[in-house]
């Protein structure tokens, strides 16, 4: 940690997580990669930095490869070439003092009330017994869950849920969270309330947050920045600033600048959805950490 | 996945009625093949005379010493399955590969009657409650391990990587994440390994024994005493609801999580 901050205090953009020169390709990940391995190339050299104290959206068609990054941002995945640095330091296996997630599924304990839940979050992350209460009802307390402290996962209802895992996430103190699509699984009216709360929270507590999601919308309500991948192999398109003051409220979703910040990436997104949607017809195999989400939900 | 249970039944609640009607169909038509039928009181005998003798043999507290044997043998074949079982599956469950190579074998050797195996215990344990054990041993154990093992294979990815990404050492790993998530499935195999054993000491005592409640019941139908068999019989059964019953509540309790 202290090396970590010297490097950052050197640095004049103060970069939380840099990406540099990252490419993935599942094949050749595990050996030898093919001629024909170019269908399997998840991502292409990218770079990226994210900045400390933003909240950066990925978003991009579906299986380009930003679920695949963001598990490199967390130490879930080591690239199989180039280096992503968090803090200056390389990342090399999962940083629980300093990186959480948020997955895009219920990874809440369902034997655990949601209190519990966290308490056994800062079991594992060796914070004195006597603490941990306080913590995670204080935890609850800023998603406004503390009437539901003692329910299990499985009695509340999908968006109560998601925030209970944001309120495990912020309970860890980490300064930077990495979500993976976390209201993906919610309908739409759930998302906005969900997303204006989140706007508020983060506002409050000014960590960098990276999150990976489809929707359009609520990559502009949130976003700090929004780096636009492409269809695979995933490179970043555009990074677009959003400069809008948080916490935003619904009035930005009404405003002009919103629309044309959503039509620009729609602009951008279109084509390659296309493509992605036409090579899928081809028959090409989809492979991707979607796929491995997808069979980990129902195995 | 099982999901915690958040309330226990109880004990009378669920089956009551049926269990009432059932038994008393089973009564009547056991009172109606005695005395309207006359089935031959060797095969039959009147359930008049067979329930006083069977108040006569709990009074007598004749049973206290064989419930001890039988017991004592159920409990001893099934501590080692347990404890070997679950041992086992754990070794199996830290790789995939086994997993794979032994699951197979561990249904394969389940499927052989291991009944078969008791005139070789009786030789080599002799008749008391090493051959008894010994069987109850090897039926009770693969049902158990196959169950953990399935159970632990069962945990989700996601939960593990949750837990590693919030920083969970291994052993908290095993403490907060396997075994919670796995201690339904692992219960319900455990049951089922007691209630294997059970059977399994009982059947042994009944082909050949020198006591226990197997013993006395195949005594007694040696001896033509139909009534005592029956009186038995029914003393058995008696136990064994219990036992289930039992079972059942501690399961659910242990199904609620820790």
């Amino acid at each position: 940690m202290q090396s970590a901050l010297k490097v950052c205090v050197l640095n004049p953009l103060d970069i939380a997580i840099e990406i540099k020169g990252v490419s993935h390709s599942f094949e050749g990940a595990s050996g030898q990669s093919s001629p024909s391995s170019q269908e399997l190339m998840a991502l292409e050299t990218t770079n990226l930095e994210i900045r400390r104290g933003e909240l950066l959206s990925l978003i991009g068609p579906s299986g380009c490869g930003k679920s695949t990054l963001l598990n490199m941002m967390g130490g879930l995945l080591t690239p199989a070439s180039g280096e992503v640095r968090v803090n200056g330091v390389q990342v090399s296996a999962p940083m629980p003092k300093t990186v959480s997630f948020v997955f895009q599924e219920n990874a809440l304990f369902p034997w655990n009330t949601i209190l519990d839940n966290i308490v056994v979050a800062l079991t594992f992350q060796c914070v004195p017994s006597s603490e941990r209460l306080d913590l995670a009802h204080q935890a609850l307390r800023a998603v406004g869950l503390s009437e539901f402290a003692n329910y299990y996962p499985d009695q509340l209802s999908g968006g109560m849920r998601q925030r209970a895992a944001l309120a495990r996430a912020l309970s860890l103190k980490t300064d930077i969270i990495l979500m993976d699509e976390p209201f993906a699984a919610l309908d739409e009216q759930t998302r906005m309330v969900l997303g204006e709360d989140l706007s508020t929270l983060l506002n409050q507590t000014g960590k960098t947050i990276v999150l990976v999601t489809h929707s359009l919308g609520e990559a502009v309500f949130l976003s700090d920045r929004i780096a636009v991948i492409s269809a695979r192999p995933g490179r970043v398109l555009e990074v677009i600033e959003v400069n809008e003051p948080h916490p935003r409220n619904p009035e930005f979703v009404t405003s002009l600048k919103f629309s044309e910040l959503r039509n620009r990436l729609y602009e951008l997104l279109h084509d390659e959805i296309r493509q992605t949607l036409s090579t899928q017809a081809m028959g090409t195999p989809t492979v991707g950490p979607h796929s491995s989400l997808a069979s980990s939900r129902h195995g | 996945m099982a999901k915690p249970m958040k309330r226990v039944a109880p004990l009378w609640q669920s089956n009551e009625a049926s269990i009432v009607v059932f038994v008393a169909l089973v009564l009547t038509s056991w009172f109606l093949a005695t005395h309207w039928f006359e089935v031959s009181p060797l095969l039959v005998p009147d359930p008049l005379s067979v329930f006083p003798r069977l108040a006569q043999l709990i009074v007598s507290m004749e049973w206290w010493d064989p419930l001890v044997v039988t017991a004592s043998e159920v409990l001893s074949a099934f501590a080692l399955s347990s404890v070997l079982g679950i041992a086992l599956s754990f070794v199996l469950s830290r790789s995939v590969w086994w997993v794979k190579t032994f699951d197979p074998l561990l249904n394969g050797i389940n499927a052989v009657p291991a009944i078969l195996f008791f005139p070789l215990f009786a030789l080599l344990f002799g008749l008391g409650p090493g051959s008894k054990i010994a069987l109850g041993f090897t039926i009770s154990f693969f049902p158990i391990v196959i169950n953990t093992t399935s159970a632990f294979g069962r945990v989700q990815s996601i939960h593990l990587k949750a837990a590693l990404c919030m920083g969970a050492s291994k052993w908290q790993l095993l403490r907060f994440v396997l075994f919670p998530s796995a201690i339904p499935m692992i219960l319900s195999g455990l049951r089922m390994g007691l209630t294997l054993a059970f059977l399994s000491v009982l059947g042994g005592e009944t082909i050949a024994s020198f006591n226990g409640l197997g013993h006395q019941i195949a005594e007694s139908s040696q001896a033509m005493d139909s009534e005592l068999m029956y009186a038995w019989i029914l003393f058995v059964i008696a136990v064994s609801f219990t036992l289930n019953t039992l079972l059942s509540r501690l399961e659910r309790l242990g199904g609620r999580g820790s």
